[in-house]
């Protein structure tokens, strides 16, 4: 099991691992993707925990992927780092054919889906959950893929916790052709139950669009809470101790 | 799912990079410990990479010290190359770099701090797994538990390198009088245009924390002191 250290540009010899599955340190909670009427909205918290404790607050975990695909990662922060330097490399090589096709959210999911789905058979994943989103010559594309390697695509999407709480509002609420005014109030129906839900949630979102026309990030912000429930102000009344 | 894994190992230390209008602040405790020993108790975590540059350690100090080691090679043939100091960045991506490809190995975490002429002072963040942020402050090391609370509360935007060296003393402070780990003296590193600036600040400098009393000689000093109140607990 002998390994080298790896220093860049080295000439060290490489001996990977028999085994290697690691555990993540930084991660990133939910994302949730969904199509709308002119493209895709993504949306996560810019939270980076680290353990149980809330350790980054401002982390960017969506970002923009050449000119028609959106990036949305949960799980460990450094191997969403490392992938948007594979992802960046890619799409240098892409323009640099310089041919007038740039590569589309499909293949960008495609080439995801074949990194994860390599690393995860030589027992050394990208400890990620990705969300996938884009617009090209008017077709909508939105898809996951995972640090197993499993992936698909759907009209709405989410990682982690979103999973459980976010997907079953999605598919209760969710319809073709949302207007962006209705397809944010549905993202933000989700987010807030995450919130309230999810104790790796933080209450500071980044929102994001992508429409034929282009990439929107939004700043970030931060939602109201509703604690107002009567049975809220005194649970346990009439109860022997208090629970 | 993430939340079933155990959380990271704490490291012993408290490290702290704070960014003031101007330049950058790195502080740190001084205790090396090996289990319960301490090994160390004036060791110096705060070290150079580059004349602008330094870097806090925290964790295994072998491991950081190697990172150290291997960053300082790599940045002196940069700066050569470059034929002009190393930004900030550089540096910081390099420690980025050695901690991500070695994540398996190694135990350390790292903030990078420093000045340079296109980006003023900066500070990154560097913790386990290789993870890099930039951020205006950053706490790091085992100590680092205490002080989430007090810099959500004490931090300000725009201080002015007294009151950022200030503030950075206090929490390392503080965060010794309450984390095993962490002990000693206060080593600051003010770094910003004009140079380099390395203070040391001792016990008897700091304030007294809750609980914690005036040192003395002997208790035959306050014995024979004015008038001998009876000790009360």
């Amino acid at each position: 099991m002998a390994q080298s250290f790896e220093v860049p540009n080295g000439h060290s010899v490489e001996e990977h691992d028999l085994e290697r599955t690691l555990n993540p340190y930084v991660t990133g909670t939910s994302v949730i993707g969904l199509k709308y009427k002119d493209g895709i909205i993504l949306a996560a918290d810019t939270g980076g925990s680290y353990g149980s404790t809330l350790r980054y607050k401002s982390v960017e975990r969506i970002k923009p992927i050449g000119k028609h695909s959106l990036l949305g990662a949960s799980g460990e922060i450094s191997d969403f780092q490392e992938i948007l330097k594979y992802l960046d490399e890619l799409i240098i090589y892409d323009n640099m054919w310089d041919d007038g096709n740039s590569l589309g959210p499909k293949e960008v999911h495609n080439y995801l889906n074949r990194v994860m789905y390599n690393r995860r058979n030589k027992f050394d994943p990208l400890w990620n959950s990705l969300v996938l989103g884009g617009v090209k010559n008017g077709q909508k594309y939105l898809g996951v893929v995972n640090m197993i390697g499993t992936h698909f695509e759907d009209d709405h999407v989410a990682t982690g916790f979103g999973n459980h709480l976010a997907r079953p509002i999605l598919r209760a609420e969710w319809h073709a052709d949302l207007s962006f005014e209705e397809a944010v109030k549905l993202v933000e129906k989700c987010l807030l139950v995450l919130l309230y839900r999810d104790r790796s949630a933080i209450n500071k979102f980044q929102l994001a669009k992508i429409t034929e026309e282009g990439t929107t990030i939004y700043p970030r912000y931060s939602l109201k809470t509703f604690w107002g429930f009567s049975a809220f102000q005194n649970p346990t009344k009439g109860a022997v101790g208090s629970w | 799912m993430e939340s079933l894994h155990d959380a990271p190992h704490s490291m012993g230390t408290t490290i702290i990079g704070v960014t003031y209008d101007g330049g950058v602040v790195l502080g740190a405790d001084s205790r090396t410990s090996t289990g319960m020993y301490v090994a160390n108790r004036a060791s110096d975590k705060i070290t150079q990479l580059t004349d602008n540059v330094y870097v806090c350690r925290s964790g295994s100090a072998a491991d950081s010290q190697i990172v150290s080691d291997y960053v300082r090679y790599f940045l002196e043939q940069h700066t050569i190359q470059l034929g002009e100091p190393a930004t900030v960045k550089v540096a910081a991506n390099l420690v980025r770099l050695l901690s991500y490809q070695n994540k398996n190995m190694l135990q350390t975490g790292l903030i990078v701090g420093g000045w340079d002429k296109h980006e003023g002072g900066q500070i990154y963040s560097v913790p386990l797994g290789g993870t890099i942020l930039k951020e205006p402050f950053t706490i790091g090391g085992s100590g680092s538990t205490y002080l989430y609370g007090f810099f959500d509360q004490a931090w300000k935007e725009g201080m002015s390198k007294e009151e950022a060296e200030k503030l950075v003393v206090k929490a390392v402070s503080l965060a010794i009088a309450r984390d095993g780990a962490s002990g000693g003296v206060v080593r600051t590193v003010i770094i910003n245009a004009d140079g380099v600036t390395r203070n040391f600040y001792t016990g008897d400098t700091l304030p007294l924390w809750h609980e914690e009393l005036e040192a003395h000689n002997s208790l035959l000093d306050i014995l024979s002191s004015d008038s001998p109140v009876p000790m009360s607990t």
